[in-house]
């Protein structure tokens, strides 16, 4: 064992050796968390600091000084140049520790493997690991001070500017505002809802389970944690990952799995020192986020509609295509320019046509798509939204997505992510969400938060042949075997609401965790497996879940259709070429209670939409819209823009429609397959929709009576988005079998046939006589010369 | 162009034209109707092949097994829509959520303008039934639809089984891109109407529906099956839908194709392919073919179920089944099969069926004559109106001039806009009548007459065709003295080159009846002046009426489907080819009454009118 190790050591002295030949070459070593890469940077650091006195910043901030930045930035072009081969070494590096240490021990591990009897050598290392961590923790809480005051001064500059803006508005306007916070508000409490979801998660858990979980006070607050569940003094890493899959059988038979990949890094991407050393979090994103001046950045390409009269509300709603919303920092002065720069560059990371996106297919949403981060930002020129319905998601956008993961596909929930599997599905769905979130719970500080997400769904009939059993391998063809090493925490969750006492279906391996949260305004049941735990993967060192339903001869469940509280339908009514109508539905299945709803459609500018038909109904009865906000489109530069805020009456269905004209495009501006049709994108319902739990009338059985006359705030109601179908719409469309034939065609006939007949009806004909010819003309000089008549 | 610049030159061609008139037209008219029949004829026709690229090369793979259940099913089908005496609703909801499918159903009520005695309904209450297919991974934004009509007695249940079956193995495939909605229509094209109607959220003809639920998009293409055996000699394929609508010849190609692929007997119109094109007998048989198309066009009426979607740009034919006495049988799996491999195809468009033509003539199933081929034939008679025209417009513009005793020229009133306008507001208003006071006043007809509501319509309707024979003299009694000869021709002239309009609009969206008008209007329209013979004249145009034409089309169309008719038969089956066109056009909207009451009859008593011209 200690040869192992000190051949790794070495091997890792060597490649280090190999790189160090730089003088500064330290600060982007990503530290990845083994016990032997900390003690290798230790050496370095050893080595390298009297070769490089003459630049005290470096070592003394993770964030270079000032005056250190022009140096950064020439050196900027040497990493990048230089950065594959590093990645291939530590990969190859990573795979021989993989080999020679199959068990790599996370950093959480160690704290309890310290307890545990463990080799000497590896308590040294772990050791020297904490030792260096908090030599690094000192230096840092010195530069974390400043930068406490400065946020503080922002929020206080912030804090003015929301003032100054609320005595801009006028009286008029004050409806519309006190609806655009409402909105807000909707998305803060969106924000919270998610937040509180996750802390719902760890309290049951917490609750539940506190004999497994005392460690789980070690992990870093998460955001918006109350401060009640503030561990008392957490030693703050400066990034954390954590990994987690939920399982969840659907009412169809079709099963749900959704993957969410979390970094954050307590790192300032808004201030003024640059960021230039990565870990966990992928450079690639850290450097757009920071060249573009990005707050918050949002994206996601999906294959597939989420079926929510089947499937029930998905975790995370995403429109078919591609979707991309950005909120730029004020900073930012040319918006579109950089929105125009992100895009192309987002395009070449994510390997999907981003750089579609254009002034003809943004928009700047005034009231949808708040931002999910801190910050409370009400001047929607940063924001830009832009979706790309026709985007279609294949593997090449899979493997750039993985990239970003920490562990990449080698360990951990990742590995499950084959393409081959995951693209046999009836549903599929990666997005990145990235958003400064609280550091602590008084928000002094922030960090990013880069969220990986992952949805797919497996369809009963096409990929469980009929039966209604799943297991991960039947789902992924693989099993779990390890968490990613570099996670904190990495658990799957399987939904077993429907199942208490597992009379619907059988779950094994068994796991003794349960826990509960509020999930899209539903109590929920989960089964948990930590990874962490070598103890859920069983003897046979595999994870491999089965779930399996118990009524075998009744194989097939013939799919009940569900009542979602809210869900929403659109189509293009009418038939020809030359007119035609959106009719978009909004369904409210709430039996007794109303609920605001925000409807944003974007059409693109050759569906000219008639705004004075806009008709909105409900009940047969006309409902006025207390919000409208409208951008008429510009032909060939912007699309149409409609915000609508509207009041969806209990059990009813809301009816917009809007006719439009079909545009006649430019010859060239047909796509080359004009007859498929052209894409209109999703529309984009955000509501707060009230919760399950609240309407549960029975919620006396399993609630003390004192708690539940009034619905709880946090229960009451919680924000969803819902995104409508895309539209194809076929466009009079020339034949373009011919384009020559029928070009010189017209423009014959244009040419001959209204030439000629112009002429015949503008001009007078008259008999005139023709004047003689030259040959005459000289002989009657001759004739008259010879006084003979003329001829 | 220079030709009409020049006086001198044009001066001779409007001589030469004016000359030789009635020569020309009568061999303009010749060639017209030799050109038609020249259609036929194999070496004048082109080959039919696919022009999708998406259809072509891409092989596909049929491995539908289950025909024996999906008989089954349809038998079960039989079982339950007799013990509910209609549409088995829940049985087929049930059904089709067992397969996997997304279902939803749509109730539809329709009270006829007058009862149906063919199909014997009048008050239509009905529900259509329909699963969708949701194809993994794609957006809902294309669909395919497959249709079966659940009909009553003992037709179609094989078709509702294959289509089951076909559910419920395209539900465990993977690669489709486009969801196909499987659709169960009751009362047939009311049914259809309905649905489509309220897929589309329009509403053309006031029927009730209840709106639909769940969509699948822009549907691409559709196929309606129509199967009442368990085994089939051929399969038919029929493509004429609403107002002679054709769908892109690429579904019958692809069609053909999966025919030839698995070896099934295919036909169109009934008729067999046929190779023998050089004898009298082949080409007979190909003229037959043809001839059946164009009058199943010039009809106006859906021929099948799949009619109706051509209105909304969706491709779509009907597919029949036919069990004849031939000794070879297909069995239904190899139906699913070639049904299958059909979808997979259609599935694999990346564009709607565009390639190819949408304006042809079949004289058989491999054989197809384009728009350019068979619009000659039209134009050498529509030729004949300008002609005439030309004519009468040369012979006004330069007067006869007569001599008085005196010697003074007298040059002859032009006559007033009145001597032209009453005939042309009478004979319109001739024609409103003819088109709203039949099924206005059935009710009164009833009172007084011993007559069925249906007969009273159709019995109207002739009466008041007839009526207007007698409106001339009725005309002039309004006009006195009007009757000149300038008066006529002007009328004549206005009369030809309405006509001329018509039929040239006519044949552009309808080539079949507009040609068909033609060959009866045009003659009549050349020779007819107040000079020729009045009562043979007389009768030669009422023969070539529209209405005798409907007759003989009848008769002649019963003569070529091999299934000749008496004459009494051929009257009754006349009576009811009338109402079946007033009840297509309330229903769905079908053009072909309004046409023919509002502008052809009104335009025929133009002519009438000069005939009787005073």
């Amino acid at each position: 064992m200690a040869a192992r190790r000190c051949l790794g050591l070495w091997f890792f002295l060597i490649t280090l050796c190999v790189v160090s030949t730089g003088a500064d070459v330290l600060h982007t070593t990503p530290v990845t968390g083994t016990e032997s890469s900390a003690a290798g940077t230790e050496t370095v650091v050893a080595r390298e600091l009297p070769e490089a006195p003459s630049d005290p910043g470096e070592h003394t901030a993770a964030e270079p000084t000032r005056e250190g930045e022009q140096n950064d930035r020439t050196r900027g072009g040497e990493q990048t140049l230089g950065q594959p081969t590093r990645e291939e070494e530590q990969e190859q590096e990573k795979t021989r520790e993989g080999e020679q240490t199959p068990a790599q021990p996370t950093r959480e591990e160690e704290e309890e493997e310290e307890e545990q009897e463990q080799t000497r050598g590896e308590e040294e290392f772990t050791r020297e690991e904490e030792e260096e961590e908090l030599t690094r923790e000192e230096e840092e809480l010195t530069t974390e001070e400043e930068e406490l005051t400065r946020e503080e001064e922002e929020q206080t500059r912030e804090e003015e500017e929301l003032t100054t803006e609320e005595e801009e508005l006028t009286t008029e306007e004050e409806e519309l505002t006190r609806e655009e916070e409402e909105q807000t508000r909707e998305e803060e409490e969106e924000q919270q809802t998610t937040a509180q979801q996750e802390e719902q998660t760890k309290r049951w858990e917490a609750t539940e389970l506190e004999e497994e979980h005392v460690h789980d006070a070690a992990v870093p607050p998460l955001a918006g944690d109350p401060p009640a569940a503030d561990p008392p003094s957490p030693p703050p890493s400066k990034d954390d990952f954590q990994e987690e899959l939920v399982i969840r059988p659907l009412h169809s038979g079709d099963i749900y799995a959704s993957f969410q990949f979390r970094t954050v890094w307590d790192a300032d991407f808004m201030g003024d020192q640059k960021v230039s050393h990565y870990r966990l979090f992928p450079k690639s994103l850290g450097q757009v986020i920071t060249k573009f001046s990005v707050r918050e950045l949002h994206i996601s390409f999906t294959q597939g509609y989420w079926r929510t009269m089947q499937w029930g509300q998905p975790y995370l709603p995403s429109p078919p295509g591609a979707e991309l919303w950005v909120w730029f920092q004020d900073t930012v002065t040319d918006v579109d320019g950089t929105w125009k720069e992100l895009t192309n560059v987002l395009s070449g990371i994510f390997c999907a046509s981003l750089n579609f996106i254009d002034s003809t297919n943004t928009v700047q949403p005034s009231a949808s798509f708040k931002p999910l981060g801190i910050g409370n930002v009400t001047d929607h020129s940063f924001l830009r939204y832009a979706t790309l319905p026709r985007e279609i998601v294949c593997t090449e956008n899979l493997t750039p997505w993985k990239k970003l993961l920490p562990c990449g596909s080698k360990a951990g929930l990742s590995v499950l992510l084959k393409s081959e599997k995951l693209f046999h599905s009836t549903f599929h769905s990666q997005a990145v969400h990235v958003r400064p979130v609280c550091q602590d719970p008084q928000c002094r500080t922030t960090s990013m938060e880069l969220r990986q997400t992952l949805n797919v769904v497996f369809d009963l009939h096409t990929s469980g042949q009929g039966k209604r059993e799943w297991s991960l391998f039947k789902m992924f063809s693989r099993t779990l075997t390890e968490a990613c090493p570099l996670a904190s925490s990495s658990k799957v969750y399987v939904d077993v609401t429907d199942n208490p006492q597992g009379e619907q279906f059988e779950l094994s391996p068994a796991t003794p965790l349960l826990t509960q949260a509020v999930v899209l305004g539903d109590r929920r049941t989960y089964s948990v497996y930590d990874l962490t735990q070598q103890a859920s993967f069983g003897s046979s060192r595999s994870l491999n879940m089965l779930l399996r339903w118990k009524n075998s001869h009744n194989n097939v469940v013939p799919p009940v259709m569900l009542r979602p509280l809210l869900h929403s339908e659109r189509y293009v009514a009418g038939y020809g070429l030359q007119a035609g109508e959106i009719h978009t539905l909004i369904y409210n299945h709430h039996p007794y209670r109303a609920f605001p709803v925000l409807l944003l459609s974007a059409v693109p500018w050759y569906l000219r939409l008639y705004i004075h038909t806009l008709t909105v109904s409900s009940k047969g009865k006309d409902n006025r819209p207390s919000y409208i906000h409208y951008q008429p489109s510009k032909d060939r530069e912007r699309p149409h823009l409609l915000e609508m805020l509207l009041q969806l009456p209990p059990n009813s269905v809301t009816e917009v429609t809007v006719e439009f004209e079909r545009a006649l495009l430019k010859w060239t501006e047909y796509t080359p397959d004009p007859n498929h049709g052209f894409y209109v994108g999703s529309s984009v319902i955000s509501a707060l929709v009230p919760s399950v739990v609240a309407m549960d009338t029975n919620s006396t059985l399993d609630r003390p009576l004192f708690s539940s006359f009034f619905p709880c705030k946090e229960e009451a109601s919680y924000f969803m988005r819902v995104y409508t179908e895309p539209l194809l719409v076929n466009l009079p469309t020339p034949d373009f079998s011919m384009p020559y034939n029928v070009i010189c065609l017209t423009c014959t006939v244009v040419a001959v046939g209204y030439g000629s007949l112009y002429n015949l009806l503008t001009r007078t004909f008259q008999v005139d006589e023709p004047s003689p010819g030259l040959a005459k003309r000289i002989a009657n000089v001759i004739r008259r010369f010879r006084g003979v008549p003329l001829l | 162009m220079g030709l009409l610049s020049d006086p001198n030159r044009r001066r001779a061609l409007i001589g030469m034209l004016t000359r030789l008139n009635a020569p020309i037209c009568m061999i303009c008219y010749m060639a017209g109707v030799a050109w038609f029949m020249g259609l036929a004829f194999e070496p004048f026709t082109l080959r039919t092949y696919m022009s999708e690229n998406a259809m072509g090369s891409t092989m596909v793979e049929e491995r539908f097994p289950a025909g024996e259940r999906a008989l089954a099913t349809g038998r079960e089908f039989a079982a339950h829509k007799k013990k509910t005496g209609g549409m088995p609703v829940d049985w087929l909801v049930r059904t089709m959520q067992a397969r996997g499918l997304e279902v939803y159903t749509q109730r539809f009520s329709r009270k006829l303008p007058f009862p149906d005695e063919d199909k014997e309904r009048y008050m239509v209450k009905g529900t259509n039934v329909y699963g969708i297919l949701r194809a993994p991974r794609a957006p809902r934004t294309e669909a395919l639809v497959l249709s079966a009509p659940c009909s009553p007695g003992n037709e179609n249940n094989q078709a509702v089984g294959i289509l089951l079956g076909l559910a419920q193995y395209f539900r465990s495939q993977i690669y489709w891109a486009k969801d196909i909605i499987f659709l169960v229509n009751e009362h047939d094209l009311i049914g259809m109407q309905a649905w489509l109607e309220g897929y589309h959220h329009t509403n053309t003809t006031g029927m009730d529906w209840s709106p639909l639920q769940g969509r699948g998009g822009s549907i691409q293409a559709a196929l309606s099956l129509e199967l009442s055996s368990d085994v089939v000699t051929s399969l038919d394929l029929v493509l004429e839908g609403l107002n002679g609508q054709l769908p892109n010849l690429d579904l019958a190609n692809l069609f053909y194709a999966f025919c030839q692929k698995i070896g099934v007997l295919c036909t169109t119109q009934g008729k067999l392919p046929r190779n023998d094109w050089d004898t009298t007998s082949g080409y007979s048989h190909a003229v037959q073919t043809m001839m059946l198309m164009v009058l199943k066009q010039a009809s106006s009426r859906p021929w099948g179920d799949h009619g109706l979607f051509l209105r909304y740009h969706i491709e779509a034919a009907s597919i029949k089944g036919v069990n004849s006495f031939r000794p070879y049988k297909t069995d239904a799996t190899t139906v699913g099969r070639l049904l299958e491999g059909m979808y997979r195809k259609l599935n694999n468009l990346l564009e709607r069926l565009h390639q190819s033509y949408f304006f042809y003539l079949m004289p058989s199933l491999t054989r197809f004559v384009s728009i350019g081929y068979y619009m000659p034939a039209f134009g050498l008679l529509a030729l004949i109106l300008l002609l005439r025209a030309l004519d009468l417009w040369v012979q006004l513009s330069s007067p006869p001039t007569r001599t008085t005793e005196d010697g003074v020229e007298v040059v002859p009133a032009s006559p007033g806009v009145l001597s032209i306008l009453t005939p042309l507001v009478i004979s319109h208003l001739t024609g409103v009548a003819l088109y709203t006071l039949p099924v206005l006043s059935q009710e009164l007809a009833v009172e007084h007459f011993p007559v069925s509501e249906t007969e009273a319509v159709v019995l109207t309707a002739i009466a008041i065709y007839t009526a207007g024979l007698a409106l001339p003299h009725n005309t002039h009694r309004l006009l006195a003295g009007e009757g000149t000869e300038q008066g006529w021709k002007v009328l004549k002239l206005v009369a030809v080159l309405y006509l001329a309009v018509l039929l040239g609009c006519t044949a552009l969206i309808n080539f079949s009846l507009g040609f068909i008008l033609a060959l009866t209007l045009v003659p009549l329209a050349a020779f007819i002046t107040p000079h020729v013979p009045k009562t043979l004249s007389a009768v030669v145009m009422v023969i070539l009426s529209p209405g005798l034409t409907l007759l003989f089309a009848v008769f002649f169309f019963q003569e070529l489907q091999e299934t000749p008719v008496t004459l009494q038969e051929g009257w009754m089956l006349y009576l009811s080819v009338i109402s079946q066109g007033i009840l297509d056009h309330a229903l769905y909207g079908s053009l072909l009454y309004p046409l023919a009451a509002l502008l052809v009859y009104p335009c025929w008593l133009l002519f009438w009118n000069i005939l009787f011209w005073k």
